[in-house]
């Protein structure tokens, strides 16, 4: 009885799609205005765009960034350092995978998802490439992924296993501090994370690897992340300390259940 | 017994099948020449009494036949050469490399021969295995104390094929020359150039010059496929006849003494068992073979002596000696007369072969203090010899926090740590973690031994309150059979020793030490209940 009124009522008023058809109108429109408006701006004074990207960044750094790194950029001393130089792609690194703005102060920025739309990055990371010239995003042409493998597999052991393991499954470093697992890791922020070198890790500039070879090293690390091992369950990649683990608990474990079923047959 | 029944008019058994005929014929034939029968039938009526635990040996020889059979396929195709070659094979991100045909042919038996990376990780597997039911084995012998006379020399040769099996295992982890095996044998050559004066000759005889070399792969391939296998299938065939010529040991029971045997012959059901083990064991390890990925030495790439990746390790029967280096202080190394002493090392190579000579003379060690000259083939309660299980289970805890220190990196990024504060953690482990295993474990086996002693002149609570007809309320304890009782009355009562003076009447230092290390085992004992107390109890 009360669910057959509900339901009337609900019809009488409007159709239960309504609301939802309404909130897609509006977002589309607005939207649309937006991109019409943003695409006939930039298409029509790129300079001013710039402008106002830089303008919008810089209100966005000063919400979201200025309380550590300080109104200008330049640092807050014993809190955060000064980003004069960092580049497009530092900020374009930090911010997509979520380690800026940080949780917490600790050992290191743990990645989080990301607090910004790409567009808000975008406008970011244009703000601090205006401060002071640094790296700037990749070109998209070192990151398909067509490089030469075995070069990159070569590069990937020297140059970055020591830390990230051989697989790419990530390793310990000193007081707490880590080098996080590679896989599954979009190329552009590996490519980022080699020019501008976060957290711990060393800057790989190009002229100590070269745009092509962190080209060769993303093939190696994209290879990785799509061939699953030729042996089988790959137990985390961590060498002989999973499979030491593995053969106690589940080998010999197995094994002793077996013993155990023969005896107590007999018994 | 047996009551023999009349003659049946018609015999119809009598006349042999032709099957049986020609069975028959052939076992004369072989006994005429071999004489085999007398070895069948002493072999066939060998006794194994039946416990779970009693077939860990048997896993361990299982998991070596599956080694010699995977192994042996494996020679056919592995080049133990350093040679530099250019690798054409299938695997993509290797291709065009340089590196040695060692490596090239450990990637084609991978990728390119049939079966080839299946016998790889069975072979493998199979060894991890291997030297893991080792340990439990020699757990199993050491704290049911089935070492005690006449096993002490079984043990001695149990703990040489440890030895050898772990020695097997290394070197043939060195084999295929790939960077996590390079990476491992460059630990081996620091510790050698570690010991002083004499240490780096040793390295340099070892590697045939400067490490790496280009000789180390080839002798390590001779070492591993002949001479350890070698002295490795001689001593096991004396442990197998020792352990045939002193009887296996039994837990106590109704009707099994010191003096008998209780279980099955080996002929037939022990022999039928045992060889459907073996298809369980070889079976298990084909199943982790075919499922798992070990040692893929394809990420590892091909050994060069600048790269190392996060998370080197050795396989887990060598992780106690890697965690021991992890372990050292920094700073421990000093120059003194113009040479560089690396007591980092030192110490190391010190106190590690400490350890493994206090376990391959442990049934000596504890025969003297003990003074016991009896046999025993009673396997013993863990609990029934407080101090012996205390030692071993400091003994487990050293080697444990040792082992756990080789993985302190993966420890400190799986659970968020500091590798400092796990360092720091563990060294103070490996002091003090044996001291608490060995207070809580004495107390918790003689605690144990109470409440034992406490069952079998009690009984057990039943959980059933009476009310008398005076109005009392007991708890009615259920009395325990003859049979259940026996597991808890039947072990041997030991006391400390006596110092006594020898035949010149003198009281030396030895027999001083002796009497302090009985004190110090038997110190803290249980009795065991008497028959007497137990007629008491039921009166």
């Amino acid at each position: 009885m009360a669910k057959n009124t509900l339901s009337t009522a609900r019809r009488g008023r409007r159709h239960p799609l309504a609301t939802i058809a309404l909130i897609v109108i509006g977002l589309v429109s607005t939207g649309g205005a937006y991109a019409l408006f943003s695409s006939t701006a930039s298409a029509n004074t790129p300079a001013s765009t710039t402008t106002a990207t830089v303008d919008q960044g810089k209100k966005l750094f000063a919400a979201n960034c200025a309380t550590c790194h300080g109104v200008n950029a330049g640092g807050v001393a014993g809190v955060g350092p000064s980003l004069y130089g960092v580049g497009a792609a530092s900020v374009d690194f930090q911010v997509s995978t979520g380690r800026m703005p940080l949780a917490n102060q600790g050992v290191q920025a743990e990645q989080k998802p990301a607090q910004f739309t790409k567009d808000q990055i975008s406008a970011l990371a244009t703000y601090v490439a205006s401060l002071s010239p640094g790296p700037g995003i990749p070109d998209a042409k070192y990151l398909k992924g067509n490089g030469n493998l075995a070069n990159g597999a070569e590069l990937f052991r020297i140059n970055c296993a020591m830390c990230h393991n051989v697989a790419g499954a990530g390793g310990a470093l000193t007081q707490g501090k880590f080098a996080p697992t590679l896989s599954g890791v979009l190329p552009v922020h590996v490519y980022e994370a080699m020019v501008s070198g976060p957290q711990n890790m060393p800057v790989f500039n190009d002229k100590n690897l070269t745009p092509a070879q962190k080209a060769d090293v993303i093939t190696y690390l994209k290879y990785l992340d799509q061939n699953p091992s030729p042996g089988g369950i790959d137990l985390g990649n961590l060498g002989p300390v999973s499979e030491g683990l593995f053969i106690w608990i589940f080998g010999l474990g197995a094994i002793v259940g077996v013993t155990i079923w023969i005896a107590a047959k007999a018994n | 017994m047996t009551v023999s029944a009349p003659p049946a008019p018609s015999a119809p058994a009598v006349a042999p099948s032709r099957g049986s005929r020609f069975t028959g014929a052939a076992a004369n034939y072989i006994d005429e020449r071999t004489s085999i029968s007398g070895l069948v039938k002493e072999l066939g009526r060998k006794i194994f009494p039946d416990h779970w635990s009693f077939m860990l040996g048997e896993v361990a020889l299982y998991s070596f036949v599956v080694i010699l059979l995977s192994g042996t396929f494996l020679t056919f195709f592995f080049q133990p050469s350093m040679t530099e070659v250019v690798y054409n094979g299938s695997y993509v991100p290797l291709k065009g490399m340089q590196m040695s045909a060692a490596y090239s042919s450990t990637l084609n038996i991978s990728f390119d021969i049939r079966g080839g990376l299946l016998f790889r990780q069975i072979h493998h597997w199979a060894a991890l295995l291997f030297i893991a039911a080792i340990g439990l084995h020699m757990l199993r012998v050491y704290f049911t104390g089935a070492f005690r006379k006449p096993r002490e020399i079984n043990w001695v040769i149990g703990f040489v094929l440890f030895i050898l099996a772990m020695a097997e295992g290394f070197t043939g982890y060195s084999l295929p020359d790939d960077l996590l095996s390079g990476n491992g044998l460059r630990i081996i050559d620091g510790l050698i150039k570690g010991i002083p004066v004499i240490g780096t000759w040793i390295s340099y005889l070892l590697f045939g010059g400067e490490f790496p070399g280009t000789k180390v792969v080839a002798m390590f391939f001779s070492i591993h496929i002949l001479l350890l296998p070698a002295i490795l299938v001689a001593a096991l065939g004396a442990h197998l006849l020792l352990m045939v010529i002193n009887k296996h040991t039994q837990f106590a029971g109704p009707g099994r003494t010191n003096d008998n045997v209780v279980g099955v012959p080996i002929l037939p059901i022990f022999a039928a068992k045992a060889g459907g083990f073996f298809f369980v064991v070889f079976g298990v390890i084909v199943l982790i073979a075919s499922l798992f990925t070990i040692n893929p030495i394809w990420t590892y790439g091909p050994y060069d002596p600048s790269p190392v990746s996060a998370g080197t390790q050795p396989d887990w029967y060598i992780g106690f000696a890697d965690g021991a280096l992890r372990l050292i202080p920094p700073g421990w190394e000093f120059v003194w007369l113009n040479h560089t002493w690396s007591f980092n090392i030192i110490v190391v190579i010190l106190v590690l072969p400490i350890f493994l000579a206090a376990v391959a003379f442990y049934p000596f060690i504890e025969g003297w203090i003990t003074g016991d000259k009896r046999e025993h083939h009673i396997a013993q309660r863990p609990r029934n010899a407080p101090a012996r299980t205390a030692i071993g289970a400091a003994g487990v805890t050293f080697y444990a926090v040792l082992w756990a220190a080789a993985s302190s990196d993966l420890i400190a990024t799986h659970f968020h740590v500091s590798i400092e504060g796990v360092i720091h953690v563990l060294q103070a482990l490996v002091f003090l973690g044996p001291i608490i295993a060995y207070i809580v474990t004495k107390r918790v086996c003689i605690g144990l031994q109470k409440k034992d002693r406490e069952i079998a002149l009690h009984g057990f609570e039943s959980g059933r309150i009476v009310r008398l007809p005076g109005g009392e309320y007991v708890e009615v304890h259920e009395q325990l059979s003859d049979y259940e009782r026996w597991r808890l009355v039947s072990f041997d009562e030991y006391e400390p020793l006596m110092i006594r003076p020898n035949a010149q009447g003198r009281i030396t230092t030895a027999q001083r030490t002796r009497a302090a290390l009985s004190r110090w085992f038997f110190e803290d004992r249980i009795m065991p209940v008497t028959k007497t107390e137990i007629e008491q109890q039921h009166h």
